[in-house]
């Protein structure tokens, strides 16, 4: 109850809201309103701008498979949205979400097809290592930087790298290679590691999995870690000012080694639950720049959990809604990319926003 | 206040919105979910997409394309053809082969075709194009070493899957059945029938990889080398275009690269065709005729499923005499009077 006060104070403040979701709305309203009219520009006609509009609409929230659709595609964007934005808070810039993500999805495969055990204990036990995966890769960029000065920006992207290679290794290993097969595939999880999907008694074909329920409540553990619990204090006073916070009886070495180890954590999370509720089995692309776009959530949330929630509910929104663009109005994918950063440009751009609409911050 | 009046206002062209997207028909419609290649790969999509296409033309049908960005998109693009209401769902490629039969599992009532894909049990709602592409490859391999004046020629591929494999068996085989008849030797780099590994990319997007790898067989003495990789192989050629058709030439795969990538024609030996534009519109007519069976369709020599493209460009350096050689190969293998893999 406590807790929901503070929430209810918390959003009562102007700053705040206009920080967290004014910005980012009219961001993506306006963004999406340039990419129409780039369509237009190239030659579309204005019919078929206004039914990629609609097509965005009801492909993304329009029926209950298309907001299934959103959610499985936004829960691993969560998930390394939330690790980004803890890296963010503590001053660091975390590329690596991708590489995180493919050990955590890894050692999910691992687990999954390994042992054969009951359903609730599996599935516990396949998300646990996943997590525990991502936090040892994410550990060492952490721990680079924490010892040697190392900047995490370039070790994340050296380590993401190595992990695609470490993947195409992985999967051409007898041990995990599927049977009679020559390409890089790994065998299947067994069913109990699986995360069941969550609307499955309405109709099975609904993709929307556990994951996202376990990704919400990873937002508000998140959100307590940060601004409710001593290690979130120094994380953040350590994003503020290192030295600082070495004033103040912090040691920064630690707090950043934690911080990474903890934004690895939620990435390797994100890995094991598209292992576990979406495919299954690993191949080389599954990461599918999930790691990359979740940067852009991160940023576009403000590095704020509850903001990173309706980022990454968002970029689902997108992805969903995106493919519903390409078959309705034959609109190419590419212009979802499009829309994607140039809600990054204005995001990234704060100060454009409050010019172009001065009468909306008064 | 202001903002209140916004909301109205967006409101209200979104209701207008949706009564507008209310106006589908009910025409057939044929729809196609490319693999990560994308639509304009110059290689399978874009055949597959030309089948499509021709149905279109020829048949008054609708059709509908989705391109994959990464391969968690094959299940909910063929998911959501699926609620599209699509008549006849084109799966590309080899590795939509599980997503296609989850969907088509889960969806008996769609009709689904997949190239490049032939399941060990028939699904009755599925139909499976395969090519026995070994065997135009057999007469570019035999038609390399002829050419070759390095006396060696290097292949690469994509991911070591059977469709990408069966390129480069039949190449490695032409150049061996070209030593034994002429008593030569030339060497094939990147592909060892025998152990089934060689040389892969283990992506199908990536030019850099493609410029890479032919670069790599060129500098250990290759001139000719068959890229078998989709887009990938358009990395190849631009490395052919600044070396000089002379110094490197490639063999193009699926689709005539002469035709699909006319700015470099000039590096193009020919192209192993792999004709799924025909049969991808004879599938579609038999969903729309009503004559469709779950099943497999091979692509042969003999009917024309696959085939070596016209030298183009580089006839020139085809001798009346090996060019007549290749064209006695072609017949003997339709007749059965060469085996190849000896």
């Amino acid at each position: 109850m406590k807790f929901f006060i503070y929430l209810s104070n918390y959003f009562s403040n102007r700053e705040t809201i206009q920080e967290i979701f004014l910005i980012p709305v009219i961001a993506t309203l306006l963004a999406i309103f340039l990419g129409l009219l780039l369509l237009i520009v190239s030659g579309s006609s204005t019919q078929i701008a206004l039914t990629a509009l609609v097509a965005l609409f009801t492909g993304s929230f329009g029926s209950l498979s298309a907001i299934s659709e959103t959610f499985t595609a936004a829960t691993p964007l969560i998930f390394a949205a939330l690790g980004i934005a803890v890296g963010f808070r503590a001053g660091l810039f975390n590329i690596g979400a991708e590489g995180q993500i493919i050990l955590g999805g890894m050692a999910a495969v691992v687990i999954g097809f390994s042992f054969q055990l009951p359903f609730a204990i599996h599935l516990i036990i396949i998300l646990l290592s996943g997590a525990l995966f991502g936090a040892f890769y994410a550990f060492i960029a952490g721990w680079l930087k924490a010892t040697t000065g190392a900047h995490e920006v370039i070790t994340t992207i050296m380590l993401n790298l190595i992990a695609y290679r470490l993947l195409d290794f992985f999967l051409r290993m007898p041990a995990i290679q599927k049977e009679g097969r020559n390409d890089p595939i790994s065998k299947s999880i067994f069913e109990t590691a699986e995360l069941p999907r969550i609307l499955y008694l309405l109709d099975p074909n609904l993709r929307v999995h556990m994951g996202f329920l376990i990704a919400i409540v990873a937002v508000f553990f998140v959100y307590w870690l940060i601004f409710h619990t001593t290690i979130g204090y120094e994380f953040r006073a350590v994003g503020k000012s290192v030295e600082a916070s070495k004033y103040g009886g912090i040691n920064p070495a630690i707090t950043i080694v934690l911080a990474m180890s903890i934004a690895g954590l939620l990435a390797g999370l994100a890995g094991a639950c598209q292992i576990a509720g979406v495919l299954g089995r690993a191949t080389p692309g599954f990461s599918a720049g999930i790691g990359f776009d979740a940067i852009a959530v991160a940023l576009l949330g403000r590095a704020h959990p509850i903001g990173v929630l309706f980022a990454g509910i968002l970029f689902g929104a997108l992805i969903a809604g995106g493919r519903a663009m390409q078959v309705s109005a034959n609109v190419s994918l590419d212009l979802i990319t499009v829309i994607q950063a140039l809600i990054i440009i204005f995001i990234a751009a704060p100060i454009l926003i409050r010019k172009l609409f001065p009468w909306i911050f008064k | 206040m202001n903002f209140k009046k916004i909301l109205k206002i967006f409101s209200g062209a979104f209701a207008g919105l949706l009564i507008m997207a209310i106006n589908s028909a009910n025409a057939f419609t044929a729809c196609q979910v490319t693999d990560v290649g994308g639509v304009d790969d110059k290689s399978f999509n874009q055949t597959a997409w030309k089948g499509v296409q021709d149905a279109v033309a020829k048949h008054g049908v609708e059709s509908k394309l989705l391109e994959s960005k990464a391969e968690t998109d094959y299940e909910p693009h063929l998911n959501s053809m699926v609620s599209a209401g699509c008549d006849i769902i084109v799966a590309v490629g080899f590795m939509m082969g599980e997503a296609t039969k989850n969907a088509a599992e889960a969806y008996p009532d769609t009709k689904f075709t997949i190239i490049d894909f032939a399941y060990a049990e028939t699904l009755a709602n599925v139909k499976g194009q395969v090519s026995a592409t070994d065997q135009a490859a057999f007469l570019a391999g035999y038609l390399s070493a002829g050419v070759s004046k390095t006396g060696m020629v290097g292949t690469f591929g994509g991911i070591n899957i059977p469709p990408v494999t069966a390129f480069m068996d039949g190449f490695a085989w032409g150049v061996k059945h070209y030593n034994k008849v002429k008593g030569t030797n030339v060497q094939v780099l990147g592909w060892d029938p025998d152990a089934r590994d060689g040389l892969f990319t283990n992506n199908f997007d990536s030019l850099d990889d493609g410029r890479a790898f032919a670069q790599n067989l060129y500098d250990e003495g290759a001139d000719i080398v068959l890229p078998v990789a989709g887009p990938v192989g358009l990395g190849s050629a631009s490395l052919a275009a600044e070396l000089g058709s002379d110094k490197l030439k490639i063999i193009g795969v699926d689709a005539d690269m002469t035709m699909t990538d006319p700015t470099r024609k000039e590096v193009y030996l020919t192209s192993i065709l792999k004709h799924m534009d025909v049969t991808t519109l004879s599938v579609i007519e038999e969903v729309k005729s009503g004559n469709f069976s779950g099943g497999v369709i091979v692509g042969t020599l003999e009917n024309n499923g696959v085939g070596l493209a016209p030298y183009h460009s580089l006839a020139n350096v085809v001798s009346s005499e090996l060019a007549a050689e290749v064209e006695e190969l072609r017949k003997g293998i339709i007749s059965g009077s060469i085996v190849m893999n000896k």
